[in-house]
């Protein structure tokens, strides 16, 4: 019985739904949705500034998790092949909010220089 | 010590071309550090949209009031507010539903992966199948953005120039920008045109993948694994839209 599992070639068999992880897929779409429709009443409710502007980072942030983590299949891979992929990602975070600080400053020194 | 000389020659011969250290096949890995280098690609665009954002004025007003004005940044709200056959002033709805679009269809890709892992040929076709239209529909609606975009309001925008010409402008180009500053719509080209490139890309690479699923080149095989494969540069271009949609359309 314990070889009839090992397929390989061309001897593949179609093998049945399995429920279970259909419906965790299923899940992970419903939590995507309402994080998008969140995000869009929050547009239109919440007044624009820092507090509004982390709310999004965040949100975007936890869709990203499930889309990377559930849909990419990354939360069951190899921990190294996770950090390979995290951890460059940090960086890339890093630079972006070196960036927007930058931008402050320049945009203080384009008022400074002409007015 | 005898254990020590087993791990270190199973170690070898784990790096060595011997065995998949990371447990996913060679296709996959480069699969994988290819998006993370298209991700590179895609911050250095984002970055230069906050950078530009940043050292630009802000609209200070009340939402509004907002005007727009070749002076500050717009509130993207007052500018994406159109939806097809309604005049109304719907904003940013159809932005959502292309995201809603978009993320569909990446549940429709996993469905597809997931039938091939059971080698489901038919479930595989189906779910390819919806994946393709949802894509397409996708471009279409940016097709109709871009459109609506570059025409304009019928109102336009009156623009002194330094040396004290007067223009009247309608829409936005690469030069010109009836919305706001040109650096506004110059990113939205390029933002969203280097996303709907990577769409178009994925949807003619899933009709091949489609061709071959039904062609049953990878029933001979006897693995489903090229599915899985475009299902991941699939999520990808589908992450890339969750962020576009926050940073461009949203904050």
């Amino acid at each position: 019985m314990g070889h009839a599992s090992h397929h390989s070639g061309h001897s593949a068999e179609v093998q049945p739904r399995d429920p279970a992880k259909i419906k965790h897929l299923l899940t992970v779409t419903l939590i995507l949705g309402v994080l998008t429709a969140i995000e869009f009443v929050l547009a239109f409710t919440v007044p624009r500034g820092a507090i509004l502007t982390t709310i999004f980072v965040l949100m975007t942030f936890a869709k990203t998790f499930y889309i990377v983590g559930e849909f990419m299949h990354l939360k069951y891979e190899v921990k190294l092949l996770i950090w390979a992929i995290a951890l460059p990602v940090l960086f890339i975070m890093w630079l972006i909010l070196a960036m927007l600080i930058e931008a402050d400053y320049v945009h203080a020194a384009i008022e400074y220089i002409f007015g | 010590m005898a254990t020590a000389v087993i791990d270190e020659k199973e170690n070898k011969a784990l790096w060595a071309g011997d065995a998949e250290p990371l447990k996913a096949s060679y296709g996959k890995l480069m699969m994988w550090f290819f998006l993370l280098s298209d991700a590179l690609t895609f911050s250095g665009l984002l970055i230069t949209y906050g950078f530009s954002r940043y050292s630009h004025d802000a609209y200070t007003g009340a939402v509004d009031a907002f005007k727009a004005s070749v002076h500050y940044w717009p509130i993207p709200e007052k500018v994406f507010t159109h939806i097809p056959f309604f005049h109304v002033n719907a904003p940013l709805v159809f932005v959502g539903l292309m995201t809603f679009i978009l993320i569909l269809s990446s549940v429709t890709m996993v469905l597809a992966v997931e039938a091939g892992h059971r080698n489901d040929k038919k479930d595989v076709q189906k779910w390819m199948l919806w994946t393709i239209l949802g894509g397409i529909a996708f471009l279409s609606c940016q097709a109709w953005e871009w459109t609506i975009f570059i025409q304009g309001s019928p109102e336009g925008l009156i623009v002194n120039d330094p040396d004290g010409t007067v223009r009247h402008i309608f829409g936005a180009n690469l030069i010109e920008n009836e919305y706001g500053p040109r650096l506004f719509a110059d990113l939205f080209f390029f933002i969203t045109g280097f996303h709907g490139t990577h769409v178009l890309s994925g949807v003619i690479i899933n009709i091949l993948v489609f061709y071959n699923v039904s062609y049953g080149t990878y029933e001979r095989i006897g693995t489903y694994e090229m599915v899985e494969k475009v299902g991941l540069y699939w999520h990808f271009v589908d992450l890339v839209w969750v962020f576009v949609f926050t940073f461009y359309y949203l904050v």
